[in-house]
């Protein structure tokens, strides 16, 4: 390529838009330095049983993490369970089976439900969704209550209704992506095998299997999503910092702790442990939102190959 | 043979019906949310809701218009920063497409777009409200702006790719240097669609909760001041949902609704804009 003329107004241009590239740079850099001196208090006092014990209390300066990693890595991983057959289910329907017509409308629609506001999901988990599991729960039989997935007292509130708001929020993002990704499958995967005289499914199958990369990293991006999701899972999950299995236990996030109790946390010590409850939170999605960017990338990123292939083929005339 | 055939054809049509419905699964909360959102919403909603400040607690009556009036301030300010910082990013890292410190700005936003909104409230908390003492709206407007520039940043610079090379080239060729070619001419040709995608934006951050509990706080009375809490509707409806009174509740719906308007107008708004100018631009080459 080359070069066109520079000057003056172009050095000036050029060092001017690298200014505010170079702020973007700073902000992200600036969060981690920030988090980090600002949780350093808690870090030297309780070191990593932090994270290894379970006693959270302010007044007599004790902190322990571990109630508030387990409702945020159970919670995101019920929700993914759900969501991830979803947004795979959507994006297989929206790409390969659905009609033209629908199609627009269709993406239009799953997209806003990735635009309504967290507080709203929030609000409607409260007033509807809570009293609707609370007599799910009272109506399961003792059989099933006796197990531990479902022990305790059917409160509505707990870890089940977090999940299901959870899922309900990140399944537009993963079926997005899940949608970029099975773009990428080549035709001719598909029309051999078709060729080779597959069903529909089974033509569906080869893509999947074909992307099955970038498919991992769309459920990931939803992960990465629901480990910071704040608002909605605050309403429902119950606030209580306890490590169980059972979903209808009032569990608490990550998120949820540092929303709750940050505004009023006096203490130095106090904010210094939610800090580095944030810090870590931040590390976390920042290592999953990386990685499964890595993954799409990796897929997406093929489609660019028969651009080169494409200036062999003779290209329409107009007379 | 034949069985087996006829299985597979079975297998295949369960499957695709079985991703049909996950469409229909996941349409069915957004259909409920609007359902309620709307319902409950449209009967609590009245002249006061948009005129009045709030009640003290336990009072019936008062309304929302403090706390909109301060998402309207918040979220201005949030776009007052993100604007600037996140277009001329955008052309850069769209003009230096394959430097290394493209990738390391491209990163970089990624990283933030990803960032939980309630860390990014801590960062703000840290960066602008301890050093002054004070909860502002200002920290709000920082806070929002903060979540705002990766998304204006990464719009602009997917516009600013689509526009034909052509344009580029014919301005270079009149002999306009880089920035000329760049600003009168790549620039405005994008322009409608990243307006598009500010709007989109604000529409998005306006939505946030989690980022202003502890920057902006709240506050009953009316407040433009940018150095002092300020109500937001966004954070009303949170403390109205978790406060135990019945008429607080019904005004929370109203608020959601509000909210979900705004966004709801902006995304079809945008959507229309979008369809024209890919009409345009299909008509133009």
């Amino acid at each position: 390529m080359a070069r066109p003329k520079t000057s003056a107004g172009d050095w000036l241009f050029q060092k001017g838009t690298g200014f505010f590239a170079l702020v973007i740079v700073l902000i992200a850099a600036a969060i981690a330095v920030i988090l980090w001196q600002r949780s350093l208090p808690s870090i030297e006092k309780f070191g990593l049983g932090f994270w290894s014990t379970d006693h959270w209390d302010p007044v007599a300066g004790n902190f322990g993490a571990r109630p508030f990693i387990w409702g945020t890595l159970y919670s995101s991983l019920l929700a993914l369970l759900m969501a991830g057959p979803l947004a795979l289910g959507i994006a297989v329907f929206l790409s390969e089976l659905c009609p033209h017509r629908l199609r627009q409308p269709l993406v239009f629609l799953t997209e806003l439900l990735a635009a309504i506001p967290s507080i709203v999901y929030g609000l409607w988990g409260i007033f509807v969704l809570v009293p609707a599991i609370r007599s799910f729960e009272s109506s399961l039989p003792d059989v099933i209550r006796a197990t531990p997935f479902f022990h305790g007292p059917p409160l509505g509130v707990g870890m089940f209704a977090a999940a299901v708001v959870l899922a309900i929020m990140v399944v537009p993002f993963s079926s997005a992506v899940a949608r970029e990704v099975l773009k990428a499958v080549p035709a001719a995967q598909r029309e051999g095998a078709y060729a080779l005289g597959a069903t529909r499914w089974e033509a569906t199958k080869v893509a999947l299997y074909y992307t099955r990369v970038g498919i991992v990293g769309a459920i990931m991006l939803g992960l990465g999503r629901a480990l910071g999701e704040t608002m909605a899972v605050t309403m429902v999950i119950g606030n209580t910092p306890q490590v169980s299995l059972s979903l209808m236990a009032p569990q608490y996030t990550m998120a949820a702790v540092m929303a709750n109790e940050f505004p009023e946390a006096t203490s130095t010590l106090h904010i210094s442990a939610l800090v580095e409850i944030g810090l870590v939170l931040f590390v976390v999605t920042l290592g999953v939102n990386a990685l499964s960017r890595l993954l799409i990338w990796s897929m997406t990123r093929r489609r660019a190959e028969p651009v080169i292939v494409a200036p062999l083929v003779p290209e329409e005339k107009t007379a | 043979m034949k069985f087996r055939d006829r299985w597979r054809r079975v297998v295949s049509i369960l499957m695709m019906t079985v991703c049909f419905l996950s469409v229909v699964i996941a349409l069915v909360p957004l259909a409920f949310i609007l359902f309620f959102v709307v319902t409950r919403g449209i009967g609590a909603i009245d002249l006061d809701f948009f005129t009045q400040t709030p009640k003290p607690h336990g009072e019936v009556g008062g309304g929302m218009a403090n706390a909109m009036l301060g998402t309207l301030i918040v979220t201005g300010l949030g776009g007052l920063f993100a604007v600037p910082v996140g277009i001329l990013a955008g052309i850069y890292v769209a003009e230096n497409n394959r430097s290394r410190f493209a990738s390391l700005v491209r990163f970089s936003a990624d990283t933030l777009n990803g960032v939980p909104s309630i860390v990014v409230g801590l960062f703000v908390y840290a960066l602008v409200v301890l050093p002054m003492k004070q909860f502002t709206a200002l920290a709000g407007g920082v806070a929002l702006g903060v979540m705002m520039i990766p998304i204006v940043m990464r719009t602009t610079e997917e516009l600013l790719r689509l526009v034909p090379s052509s344009l580029r080239e014919g301005a270079l060729a009149l002999g306009a240097t880089r920035g000329r070619a760049t600003f009168s001419v790549v620039v405005p040709s994008a322009l409608p669609g990243i307006l598009t995608g500010v709007m989109l934006a604000l529409a998005r951050i306006a939505g946030e909760t989690a980022p202003l509990l502890f920057t902006a706080l709240n506050n009953h009375y009316w407040s433009t001041s940018l150095v002092q809490p300020i109500a937001t509707l966004t954070v009303q409806v949170y403390t109205y949902a978790t406060a135990p009174y019945e008429d607080l509740h019904r005004q929370a719906w109203a608020g959601a609704l509000v909210l979900v308007a705004l966004v709801l107008g902006c995304s079809i708004l945008a959507r229309l804009a979008t369809r024209r100018l890919e009409r345009m631009h299909v008509g133009g080459h």
